[in-house]
């Protein structure tokens, strides 16, 4: 059947089994903006408010669902305000597939009006981009898109679609399959490296998994808990991979790196065997790489190979998709005729439970004083049972909430970790609440970072999206701060907000309820209020403690047994 | 790598990006059109080298990478060189050096002689030394090539 271009693209998208689409229209979109009128019924598209906000809602719904998040968004500035999601999503490697309008293909490279060359611009920040020259290739492009986005180790890729390419009309076929010669990712582990690791793993006496979020993006957290109690063995989670492992078992020792626990940090730095699942050796996580887990074999499980040796040398790579390699790890293991001896570790696990004993994450909220951030997060945790989707934005607030909400499921910890966008925190929670609709979902942010994209405000009452915002308001930009009270002897260079807008009014003026919280006696009762209104979006602006820091800290440049507790 | 727009520049960019140096770089269309071939040389420990060859397959637009070190290989750049030949005996110096490097004169005009020279990297930064005392006008390098010697080949 002869379609239109655009007719052509929401057909794909059907094909896909897209069920939302996050974008703003513009002028090189409006035919497909027409076509998905007529689709509406099956396709629900979300007008987020700023294309960035629509980038983020994407990533929020993928994070939490495992599935591609599908963008659209017009020409020129439209496309440029998405670029900080594409790379945010790059980075933190969640599948999207962003859809950009592009002017005429008789205009491009005439400096047209909303014209700018996207392809070349996010080329280093997508997993693959194509510009679509000839409707014979719209469907098969469309096809290939979400297959690299959502295959090997995810990530955003964009399609570039001049205007007259939508309106044109082509035979329409969707390929039921698509191979790309060039892009074979590994999936199943190999197996002799299944097997010496686990002649490793059953060496090992101080040993610890170091699991990330490629966990999470596999789906492979049923594995790694089933390998994790198999073993015996202590885990920590980096930032990305928190929920991977529940976290109130008392195998799991907390996140590491740089505001990770004691434990966690000591743990890795004495360790001899480090099993690293899905996770790569990020800076913040390894502290000073000179200095990181001298004494450790390293097995290292990831499906990207690049990731492999790239910032620390391993002993066993094993290249393959995490859910599969801990299925292989774990028949390995259970297929030896010794497992591993709990006496062998038993020190080890003194040993631990003594660093425990620091309590690096106590904190002392007097009734008095001002809220602390760690005590209301942890009251968001007790209030919702610890079973809510919790996104964040970037900065103070969300070491405090990856550190105090005990994540004991996947996908529940939505955030930036890669990029650290600030803004990202309420646009996502909308994705995920568009996802997970009668889902407890709660923003965790900031004054500085909750202004950052403030305008999704009104997408969430337009759609009617009950998200709970605990606003963490300190008056400053509180990592900068924290950063410039040790290292730049409390020069406060511009971390301070000197004029913040009335939190509790603006809610109210984009339709919502504002709260603010001033007392530590007043925070449980305010939260269960909050999440008692079950159908509006509620903003908790509680004003918490200005100077108040993230402790424990590994600072930069320093080895993970040379924290700084409080 | 596939002969698609854009597929140059990724790899260009990638190693601009992680700060990956490029010596030289070459690309051509292959015996099959829908395949470009592309030499490049770089400098880098044996971890960066492998880093780069596992960053470049990651790149959807590239099918196979092969590091010519890994084999016996032949190494050639092309290099035209125009001559100024305006100084007494300078043609003649043109023309010895020529012969010795077995490079050709394809243009002779009353000030200059330009040169082809064909070789490994070595021998035409060998060539350029032994003109040292003549005025070199302009020179233009392909960049390196390469193949493996013998059966191993790089093919789809």
């Amino acid at each position: 059947m002869e379609l239109t271009g655009a007719e052509i693209f929401v057909e794909c998208l059907k094909a896909e089994g897209v069920d939302t689409v996050f974008g703003y229209p513009g002028g090189a979109v409006l035919y497909i903006y027409d076509a998905l009128y007529k689709a509406q019924n099956e396709i629900n598209h979300i007008l987020a408010r700023h294309e960035q906000g629509a980038v983020h809602a994407a990533e929020g719904y993928a994070k939490s669902t495992n599935k591609p998040g599908v963008v659209l968004v017009t020409s020129g500035p439209g496309a440029t305000n998405a670029v900080t999601g594409i790379a945010d999503a790059y980075m933190d490697s969640v599948p999207l597939v962003v859809f950009t309008g592009q002017v005429p293909r008789a205009l491009i490279g005439n400096d047209a009006f909303q014209e700018v060359d996207i392809v070349g611009i996010t080329r280093p920040c997508v997993k693959h981009n194509f510009l679509v020259t000839r409707i014979e290739d719209l469907a098969s492009t469309i096809k290939k898109a979400f297959f690299i986005a959502s295959t090997g180790r995810p990530g955003p890729v964009l399609v570039d679609i001049p205007k007259d390419i939508t309106q044109m009309s082509y035979e329409f076929s969707y390929p039921s399959e698509i191979s790309i010669r060039s892009y074979n990712p590994t999936v199943k582990g190999n197996k002799r490296q299944v097997r010496r690791a686990i002649d490793l793993i059953l060496e090992a006496k101080r040993p610890v998994l170091y699991t990330g979020g490629g966990v999470v993006l596999a789906g492979a957290a049923q594995e790694l808990t089933d390998f994790t109690r198999l073993t015996g063995f202590p885990i920590t989670n980096t930032l990305m991979g928190l929920g991977a492992y529940p976290a109130t078992d008392p195998q799991f020792i907390g996140m590491l790196g740089m505001h990770g626990t004691f434990e966690a940090n000591h743990t890795m730095h004495d360790s001899d065997l480090i099993v690293a699942i899905g996770a790569r050796f990020d800076d913040r996580v390894t502290g000073n790489i000179e200095k990181f887990c001298p004494f450790a074999k390293i097995i290292h499980v990831d499906i990207d190979p690049a990731t492999i040796s790239k910032n620390v040398k391993v002993d066993i790579p094993i290249v393959g998709d995490v859910k599969h390699v801990l299925a292989d790890l774990l028949e390995e293991l259970r297929s030896r005729e010794q497992g591993v001896n709990p006496a062998q570790i038993a020190d080890w696990w003194n040993q631990i439970n003594e660093w425990r004993k620091t309590k690096c994450l106590s904190y002392d909220q007097k009734p008095d004083s001002p809220i602390l951030a760690q005590y209301v997060v942890e009251k968001l945790w007790e209030v919702t049972n610890g079973d809510a989707y919790i996104c964040s934005d970037v900065g103070q607030h969300q070491m405090w909430a990856a550190q105090f909400y005990k994540f004991d499921k996947p996908n529940r910890w939505i955030n930036s970790g890669g990029l650290g966008t600030m803004g990202f925190g309420l646009p996502a929670a909308m994705g995920v609440q568009i996802a997970h609709p009668e889902a407890t979902v709660a923003c965790i942010t900031g004054d500085g970072s909750i202004q950052m994209c403030i305008q999704e405000l009104a997408t969430c009452l337009q759609y009617g999206l009950p998200v709970k915002i605990i606003c963490l308001n300190n008056g400053y930009l509180g990592m900068v701060r924290q950063w410039q009270e040790f290292f730049y002897e409390k020069r406060y260079s511009m971390s301070y907000m000197e004029a913040l807008p009335d939190f509790v009014k603006l809610a109210e003026a984009y339709g919502h309820v504002g709260m603010r919280i001033e007392n530590p006696s007043d925070v449980e009762g305010a939260l269960r209020e909050a999440m008692a209104m079950k159908d509006r979006l509620v903003f908790m602006d509680f004003i918490t403690s200005a100077e108040n820091n993230v402790y424990p800290m590994v600072p930069a440049g320093a080895g993970h047994n040379e924290m700084i507790l409080v | 790598m596939e002969n698609e727009s854009g597929a140059l520049s990724r790899v260009a960019g990638l190693f601009s990006a992680r700060g990956y140096n490029i010596e030289s770089l070459t690309v051509a269309p292959t015996e099959d059109a829908t395949l470009s071939r592309l030499t490049l040389v770089t400098v880098g420990s044996n971890e960066i080298v492998e880093q780069i060859i596992k960053q470049l397959h990651k790149l959807v637009d590239v099918v196979k990478v092969m590091d010519l070190n890994d084999y016996p290989h032949i190494e050639r750049e092309m290099m035209l060189v125009k001559i100024d030949v305006q100084k007494s005996g300078a043609c003649d110096v043109v023309k010895r050096i020529s012969d010795i490097f077995r490079a050709r004169i394809i243009d002779v005009g009353e000030k200059s002689y330009t040169v082809e020279v064909t070789g490994s990297r070595g021998k035409l930064d060998g060539f350029l030394q032994a003109l040292h005392e003549l005025r070199v006008v302009e020179v233009v390098r392909s960049g390196s090539m390469g193949i493996a010697r013998g059966a191993v080949a790089l093919h789809v």
